[in-house]
């Protein structure tokens, strides 16, 4: 009970500012309106009980990526931020689209049997994790560092050849 | 319906914290600073509304509630408004993890969080979205510029404020602040692996002096550069509502580091001499700045205060350790002393040291204290693992 | 109701009753504080010259450079979190895995480095 109590409070935090980011016209406002759906999700790990990702979900999507979203819609079009409206004759096609897809996904999810796994959630305590990519992922974890290394290079690439 | 006790318990703790944040951190903070600039300054300070001034900032606060709220025109009301409330909640979400000391029974801290550090790490780059979101719909290209570089700088100096942290939680073995206390037992971190323990400290507070946007990192809002920059169009009570965000972010910073490296509300298990010998050289300080030239100089009373204050408490440790009890003062006393003594020193930099540019800080953060912090960690875990 | 779901429901309390504590005052100035709408009030601050031209200008790059550096090196931090914790335990071949990571990284502030997306001019 308290579950699900939990659950629509979460997921009301969520949707409502993510539909803002998708329709709203100051860009600036949509980029903020981010904030609160990352909370949200954290608040979805704290619920499986995974805290380590919950911590890190806060400290890389609501205090890195925002900041670097942000510093984005600042440098293009001056972060003016006025009546960015896409104007396209499509919204109700596209609305129509979307409802029908949604009500083809709630059918589905309501008419599977879902499965049901006996025994304890798994343990996703920091040392857990650490055990975890330092003796069995050993490798994903080096090859990580090399996808860093390449999304670094090749994002100053990029950038340097603006200038 | 245990939750629902959890929630009110919950919501009893937060205000208590906000307050104690509002009142100490804001109000008694600012004091002190004003007091404390004002003697290195060689002048008073407040002193006129109550005893001592001590009832200044609250003269000032009731003085901006009256305050009219301004919001220029074509700014964007909605984030204009929100910012403040950003950094401000940061500020106090920050509290949740810091350990007060003992009592009852258990340890006094809001909840020990298993993340603590990482959780306090988090919280302070949510302060960064706010002060970005200030500067923007301020819609005045200063304090955009100021919001800009002041996020700038945050962002750079996060990185050696987590390297700092994680040295930490490399000698404890756990990220939660309760526990890195515990294992500072045998000894303050500050001096564990001699000269690491205190580079990962001077790292820790370079880092949060810039986080916190103080002097010498306070470049984004100098009052002589960019007009106090990104809250340059805030008046009255929101602007008090960003000093109350800046305060209560420098003294959770200097609580953390108490924590982290200082033993947090553990008692300094010194011998009886050394204690004897602090007082001694306390007095001894207070008596040579009064009876020689020094006297014309310096103010008095603030320096002869304060080296009573400090023989006192090693009187008071030399009687405990005399008389066998063990720890001789609570636990909050050295909290608090510890903290105050970071607030003192942070406020005695500010006063001190010239602001650097910000083309200096950057390099500073990415290329000394960068560097520094990543080199720190691999000796360490050097020194910890392989060299054993 | 198991730890972790009752530290980060104090969290979410705080930040509400934060929320709740830090509007109070706004609404004791609202109740209070005059409310003269002048257009000089309105006009943004500049030193006391009437400002001119928008207030946005096309900033550089250096600043996204700057976000971009931050947030590898933030990836870079929060794998470094759960090593610091767990690499005594394991032994000296989880200080050299962390060894690649890191000197693999430091490549990557040498190139930034020496690229010149650490100037600020």
């Amino acid at each position: 009970m308290g579950e699900l109590a939990a659950f629509t409070i979460l997921s009301a935090l969520m949707l409502v500012p993510a539909v803002i980011v998708v329709t709203s016209r100051n860009i600036v406002r949509s980029a903020l309106s981010l904030v609160p759906t990352f909370l949200g999700v954290t608040g979805f790990y704290i619920m499986l009980h995974a805290e380590y990702v919950a911590g890190i979900q806060v400290l890389i999507y609501a205090g890195a990526i925002t900041v670097l979203i942000l510093f984005v819609i600042m440098l293009t079009e001056g972060g003016s931020g006025t009546m960015v409206r896409q104007v396209t004759g499509q919204v109700p096609l596209g609305a129509m689209a979307a409802i029908w897809l949604a009500f083809l996904i709630l059918v589905t999810l309501s008419r599977t049997t879902w499965p049901v796994a006996r025994g304890e959630l798994p343990s996703y305590s920091v040392q857990a994790i650490g055990t975890a990519f330092l003796t069995n992922y050993v490798l994903i974890f080096e090859v990580t560092s090399l996808v860093l290394l390449i999304s670094l290079v090749g994002a100053i690439v990029i950038a340097r050849r603006e200038e | 319906m245990a939750w629902l006790l959890e929630i009110l318990k919950a919501a009893a703790l937060a205000v208590l914290i906000f307050t104690f944040l509002a009142v100490v951190g804001a109000m008694y903070g600012v004091y002190l600073e004003r007091k404390i600039s004002g003697w290195i300054q060689a002048r008073i300070g407040p002193k006129h509304v109550g005893p001592y001034g001590l009832l200044q900032t609250v003269a000032d606060t009731v003085k901006l509630l009256q305050k009219e709220h301004i919001t220029p025109r074509r700014a964007d009301a909605l984030i204009f408004n929100t910012a403040p409330l950003i950094v401000a909640v940061a500020a106090l979400l920050d509290w949740v993890v810091i350990p007060f000391g003992t009592g009852f029974g258990r340890v006094l801290v809001v909840r020990d969080i298993n993340i603590g550090v990482l959780y306090f790490a988090a919280m302070a780059s949510i302060t960064v979205i706010g002060i970005l979101a200030a500067g923007w719909a301020s819609n005045n290209k200063y304090a955009l510029l100021g919001g800009l570089r002041s996020a700038s700088q945050m962002i750079s100096y996060e990185i050696p404020l987590a390297l700092g942290i994680l040295w930490v939680a490399m000698i404890a073995g756990t990220l939660s602040t309760v526990g890195i206390v515990e294992a500072q037992r045998g000894g303050w971190f500050l001096f564990k692996v001699p000269p690491l323990g205190l580079l990962a400290a001077v790292l820790f507070l370079a880092a949060a002096t810039a986080e916190v946007n103080r002097v010498p990192f306070d470049l984004p809002e100098a009052e002589s550069e960019l007009v106090a920059g990104y809250f340059a169009e805030y008046t009255g009570m929101r602007f008090a509502l960003f000093q109350l965000g800046e305060y209560g972010e420098m003294f959770g910073m200097a609580a953390l580091a108490s924590v982290l490296f200082l033993g947090g509300w553990l008692e300094p298990n010194l011998p009886v001499w050394v204690w004897a010998a602090l007082g001694v050289a306390a007095l001894a300080t207070a008596a040579y700045v009064r009876f020689s030239a020094l006297r014309t100089v310096y103010l008095l009373r603030p320096i002869t205060a304060l080296a009573v204050l400090g023989a006192v408490l090693c009187g008071v440790m030399i009687l405990g350790a005399v008389l066998g009890r063990s720890p001789v003062l609570p636990s909050l006393i050295w909290f608090f002393a510890k903290m105050f003594a970071l607030v003192f020193f942070l406020m005695w930099m500010r006063w001190t040291y010239p602001r650097l540019r910000l083309d200096q800080l950057l390099n500073l953060s990415w290329k000394v204290l960068l560097p520094a912090g990543l080199l720190n960690l691999l000796l360490t875990g050097f020194l910890l693992t392989v060299a054993r | 109701m198991p730890k972790v779901v009752v530290d980060w429901l104090y969290v979410g309390v705080f930040a509400a009753v934060g929320i709740v504590l830090t509007v109070i005052p706004l609404v004791v100035v609202w109740l209070l504080a005059p409310r003269l709408s002048l257009p000089q009030k309105q006009l943004t601050y500049e030193s006391g010259v009437i400002p001119f031209g928008q207030a946005w200008a096309q900033f550089n790059v250096r600043y996204y450079l700057f976000a971009l550096i931050f947030v590898v090196f933030d990836v870079e931090v929060i794998y470094l979190y759960p090593w610091a914790v767990v690499f005594r335990d394991l032994g000296a071949f989880a200080f050299y895995e962390m060894l690649v990571f890191l000197l693999i990284l430091f490549v990557g502030l040498i190139y930034a480095w020496r690229k010149g997306a650490l100037e600020w001019v």
